[in-house]
């Protein structure tokens, strides 16, 4: 097991698109703000977002702003470059992070600025912001 | 009506497996029909007979096929959607067409060059998607990040281990040495496993698939006209392609309830296929397992019922899927971890073999071949091919 820290992704291996579905979790996101989609009429949240609800096939949403506690689920350490972009950001850790204000839902993410070597599936975790050069923000957790 | 023995596999057809990049200079049609071609000559017919196509994985151009060789009627031309998942979904593609009436000789046919597009960073290969940014924002590049994932948490659930995932490896290196047609002939230890670089933790360099080149093509006519031909019918059973809402998009989604999460996403086809067939898996002599990662290896032989849920990795450490010894060799060809990766397609040929009982690794008597194609995004597929 490696000590390294673990790393936010390069910024270049990623670039922002958004549809009339998803843009408000990413304009919250610019505001610092954690939200995930919630069934105005059922109360389910679900992720992604996407058009209609699955359980009551209502399109009514709200965006509460969550409090950015999260869970690991699970992680994997990314210890190789595929991609030359990759290089310069390595370990970085992708999560599967649950939401307990947000049940039912998880992110996908990053575990950032703690020891690769300490994370583990179960461990609590908080919200820390990215923020890149192109103005987009990125949710990711630590410690 | 069913499509359980209805048709039969009457040829098969394969370019040799390149490592990446050396099938250039020919390009990915002509390799498309070297493979139709030779499927056409195992089953004794001419190209010029074959009036339908089936593919997965976006195929391929079926005009410019047809212009190519010469083939002059046209009368079923269709597509699996999603990825590798639909492998052995388009065999039983091919078995509707002809089972129904449409065609009478369909050909189906998969293949890869992967200089242009290297599967390893698949997800850079595609535009940028709303739904994508939720798995990309993460550097989620290749499936074997995403698949590491699904592979952490099965461990922690269940108690798998790495050495669970290098004895799928090895078992797989152990089948494909001396096998001509396999890339991989350099014998591997459990050292040489734990020696090999941690590419996306807990998955290092041996529980990723090959990427190489090739083509492989089979042809799907009826069980009557089956055997007037050549070769031995290889009876289609059953074919199933789809899968549950909760496993869906699987992992371009990552949301998938705690029940489908640790699985292959296969346990509903599965269901399906065995009551197709008529059939469970104490039937199975030899099963062909998409081997894109072992873990995924693993949790197959658990959806597919030959182990219960959570016990894949003591199933495959008691020595089952090895050839020598094991109550269901698993992948006799090498599979796509030492052997050659054609999306799912090398699956296939085996099963053919095993069942003709022409194989170079075969199983006594097999009468029954499972063979699927991949966890990915539904549908995923599977066929249990026999004599």
């Amino acid at each position: 097991m490696t000590d390294d820290i673990a790393k936010v992704p390069a910024d270049e291996i990623f670039e922002l698109v958004t549809d009339r579905w998803t843009e408000p979790f990413w304009n919250a996101a610019r505001r610092h703000v954690l939200t995930a989609p919630k069934c105005a009429s059922c109360g389910a949240f679900r992720m992604p977002p996407t058009p209609f609800c699955p359980h009551c096939l209502s399109q009514e949403l709200e965006w509460p702003e969550l409090s950015g506690q999260g869970t690991v689920y699970s992680f994997t350490v990314v210890n190789r470059a595929i991609i030359p972009a990759m290089e310069a950001t390595l370990p970085y850790v992708p999560a599967i992070v649950e939401l307990p204000d947000a049940p039912g839902v998880r992110l996908v993410s990053n575990i950032v600025d703690v020891p690769v070597s300490a994370i583990a599936i179960g461990q609590t975790v908080r919200l820390r912001w990215h923020d890149r050069a192109d103005g987009v923000s990125v949710p990711c957790f630590t410690f | 009506m069913s499509i359980a023995r209805r048709t039969a596999l009457v040829g098969v057809g394969a370019t040799p497996y390149y490592r990446r990049g050396k099938s250039l200079p020919q390009t990915m049609n002509e390799l498309v029909c070297k493979a139709i071609i030779a499927a056409a000559d195992d089953a004794g017919l001419s190209v010029k007979d074959i009036d339908g196509f089936a593919y997965y994985s976006g195929g391929f151009d079926t005009p410019y096929l047809m212009e190519t060789l010469g083939i002059p009627e046209l009368r079923f031309s269709a597509t699996v959607t999603a990825t590798g998942g639909g492998s052995a979904g388009a065999v039983g593609l091919a078995a509707m067409a002809v089972a129904s009436g449409v065609a009478k000789t369909v050909v189906v046919v998969g293949g890869n060059q992967q200089a242009a597009l290297r599967f390893g960073a698949f997800n850079q290969a595609h535009a940028p998607s709303p739904e994508g940014a939720f798995i990309g924002a993460a550097g989620l590049i290749g499936p074997g990040h995403m698949f590491a994932l699904l592979a952490r948490r099965h461990m922690h659930i269940y108690g798998t281990k790495r050495e669970h995932f290098a004895e799928v490896a090895l078992s797989a290196r152990g089948n494909a040495i001396g096998n001509p047609d396999a890339i991989m002939q350099k014998p591997m230890t459990l050292d040489d496993y734990f020696a090999a670089p941690l590419i996306a933790d807990p998955l290092c360099l041996f529980d990723f698939c090959l990427e190489t080149d090739g083509a492989i093509a089979v042809i799907v006519t009826s069980v009557e006209r089956a055997r007037d031909l050549q070769r031995l019918p290889v009876v289609v059973h059953a074919a199933v392609q789809g899968g549950e809402r909760g496993w869906g998009r699987s992992m371009y989604w990552m949301n998938m309830p705690d029940e489908h999460f640790l699985t292959s996403g296969h346990g509903f086809v599965a269901r399906e296929l065995y009551a197709m067939a008529g059939l469970t898996p104490a039937d199975i002599d030899t099963a062909q397992i998409y081997d894109h990662f072992t873990p995924m290896v693993i949790a197959q032989l658990e959806d597919y019922g030959f182990c219960k849920r959570g016990e894949g990795g003591d199933y495959v450490a008691s020595g089952a899927i090895r050839y020598e010894g094991g109550v269901l060799p698993v992948n006799t060809d090498g599979g796509q971890l030492s052997c050659g990766y054609i999306w799912g397609m090398t699956h296939i040929r085996e099963a053919v073999a095993q069942v003709r009982g022409t194989a170079r690794l075969q199983v006594p008597d097999a009468q029954f071949a499972l063979a699927t194609g991949g966890p990915s995004n539904l549908p995923v597929s599977a066929v249990i091919l026999g004599r």
